[in-house]
């Protein structure tokens, strides 16, 4: 459209592909085949093997995996239901305390993931609260990090929610709970679902606070990947990366699978 | 039309639910018995509902206060007391001297201030491409760029090591081609390997309000200025770019944000010489077990990066993102 020569707009593509598939496409396709290769000195990987993968669903690595799945989900329902809660009574206030509940749950945000996990550490492992040493610390660093992308989705959808529904629903007599049961929360169902997609995403991929935390017996699969990669085990580390990618991939298919079937409704 | 107007239909028998109001309305006036007629009816039957919907707040608030602010609240108060005695500003003061907190703040924001630059300028040149010169497979690309979002950062650094380590696969092809026994790359271990990793990762954070901005933009101007006989270089500065201002003040500012507090990529890169605060306080806290050093960097941190933040949120505000 803006283009209408042909030389110009090839020109337009080739410049596409030469920033695109170098920086974007290449860095997965380059894990992928190392997750595949036992040794990697010059333009290509050698010495094809599906050893790293036998390595990656075994021992160690398996459980890094069930660990962070039990994390993740744990930390996803959590955050979904803080955030869909303050969500929902966000949007009965008035502006300026909207303003200030926003202001307060993206505060996460805006805190580094890190200074996330110190605060985390430096308040439970003192009384009266003892949680270092434990999986649930860890469980709890995520909650936080994730409640703040749980709160700003679901405040986006409630906002083009279409007030008629609740409203008819009030004037044929239904009660505050049974509106938000029967109308409300069917009618978000398509986001709360991609909300709960992203908070696990998020948390499956999250390293930094993890990093502050995790106890020797609870160790989730970002940090196994940067251990195996410390060691030196590059290949080992890419093929846990790609189960990793894998892992958020599938469930994220699933969820959005879930998103279409409610939109039927 | 009609649609407003059946709104504003509903909207007036809604308030009718007066069942709540009036008994609160009773107690009110056994309360306040000075004080009758029908003014203060409508006060007291407005003011428990707000009571009411703010009570709904308190419980969600209070779980975040009690596991985010007062944690938060703890590190800024032993930020303020070391634990081998001394002054209050003791911390402050030895942190604040050393050279590793200062070349560490210096390297945060030159390398979060580059990748933002370098991320605005790559991802509005793809945006643009995308959106105004779209090609078979232009929409799975802008997919692409979803998924890409929910990979963790650390992903692109561990890539970049096969690419172009030491014995990766540029410095591969280069020996190949060239006879050499040395490939020149070998910027992975310092600051830019980090800004090329961070460019990476966060352009799709910029690309994807820039997309919503694109896909909202009127073609009616662009035929019009192309009509006018305005070349494509015109049009996108004096039509597109003015259009698009206040998505890329929003999604840089994010990036910015996200850029300075970076630990993923800098962690897995491995260099000695990159130290930014997000490790100086990984490196204090479970390194050294200097948790009074380490709450100093975060309070430093936290202060930078929450100012940035708000800074978002007012530009955020006005470009209505």
């Amino acid at each position: 459209m803006l283009v209408h020569s042909k030389g110009g707009r090839w020109a337009a593509w080739g410049l596409f592909g030469l920033l695109f598939l170098p920086l974007f496409a290449l860095p997965l396709l380059v894990v992928v085949a190392a997750s595949f290769a036992t040794h990697w000195s010059g333009a290509f990987p050698s010495g094809p093997t599906t050893g790293n993968y036998a390595a990656a669903v075994r021992g160690e690595s398996l459980q890094a995996l069930t660990t962070s799945l039990v994390t993740a989900v744990t930390a996803s329902l959590l955050a979904l239901t803080i955030g869909t809660w303050a969500a929902l009574a966000a949007a009965g206030l008035k502006k300026r305390g909207k303003r200030c509940l926003d202001a307060l749950f993206m505060l996460p945000v805006a805190v580094s993931s890190v200074v996330v996990g110190l605060a985390v550490l430096v308040a439970f492992s003192r009384p009266p609260v003892l949680l270092n040493g434990t999986g649930s610390i860890v469980v709890l660093a995520h909650t936080i990090l994730v409640t703040a992308f749980a709160y700003q989705s679901v405040s986006a959808a409630i906002v083009r929610l279409d007030p008629a529904y609740e409203q008819a629903a009030a004037s044929l007599g239904a009660r505050p709970a049974h509106v938000l049961w029967r109308v409300r929360l069917p009618l978000l169902l398509p986001s709360l679902t991609a909300a709960a997609g992203l908070c696990f995403a998020l948390s499956m991929g999250e390293l930094s606070a993890t990093m502050m935390l995790y106890p020797p017996d609870w160790m989730p699969l970002p940090v196994r990947v940067f251990t195996a990669t410390d060691r030196g085990s590059l290949f080992g580390g890419s093929a846990v990366a790609v189960v990793l990618m894998a892992t958020t991939l599938l469930v994220l298919l699933a969820v959005s699978r879930v998103r279409t079937r409610a939109s039927y409704r | 039309m009609p649609d407003a107007s059946g709104r504003a239909a509903t909207q007036n028998p809604a308030p009718a639910g007066p069942s709540a109001p009036v008994g609160v309305a009773v107690v009110g006036r056994a309360g306040v018995p000075a004080v009758a007629g029908a003014a203060p009816r409508g006060l007291w039957g407005a003011a428990p509902q707000g009571v009411r919907r703010a009570l709904w707040v308190l419980p969600p608030v209070a779980v975040l206060a009690l596991v985010f602010l007062y944690p938060l609240a703890l590190v800024v108060q032993q930020s303020f007391t070391p634990e081998n005695g001394g002054g209050a500003f003791d911390a402050y003061a030895s942190v604040f001297a050393s050279a590793s907190f200062r070349e560490a703040l210096g390297t945060t924001v030159w390398l979060a201030v580059g990748a933002t630059a370098g991320c605005l300028l790559l991802g509005f040149t793809l945006a643009l491409i995308i959106a105004f010169v779209p090609f078979p497979g232009a929409k799975a690309v802008a997919r692409f760029i979803d998924v890409f979002l929910s990979f963790p950062s650390f992903l692109i650094t561990l890539a970049l090591l096969f690419i172009y380590g030491t014995v990766g696969m540029a410095n591969g092809v280069w020996t190949d081609l060239f006879g050499v026994a040395e490939g020149p790359f070998r910027f992975l271990t310092t600051p830019w390997g980090v800004l090329l990793a961070e460019i990476t990762y966060f352009t799709p954070f910029v690309m994807r309000p820039l997309l919503a901005a694109f896909s909202q933009l009127d073609t009616a101007q662009l035929e019009v200025a192309a009509g006018l006989g305005a070349r494509p270089a015109r049009i996108v500065r004096q039509v597109i770019l003015p259009e698009s201002l206040p998505a890329l003040a929003a999604g840089g500012s994010l990036v910015l944000v996200m850029c300075l507090n970076e630990f993923g990529i800098v962690l897995f890169t491995g260099a000695k010489d990159v130290t930014t605060l997000p490790m100086l306080i990984y490196g204090k806290a479970i390194l050294e077990s200097d948790y009074a050093a380490a709450c100093v960097v975060a309070v430093v941190n936290i202060a930078i990066s929450v100012g940035l933040f708000g800074l978002y949120r007012v530009v955020g505000k006005r470009a209505g993102a």
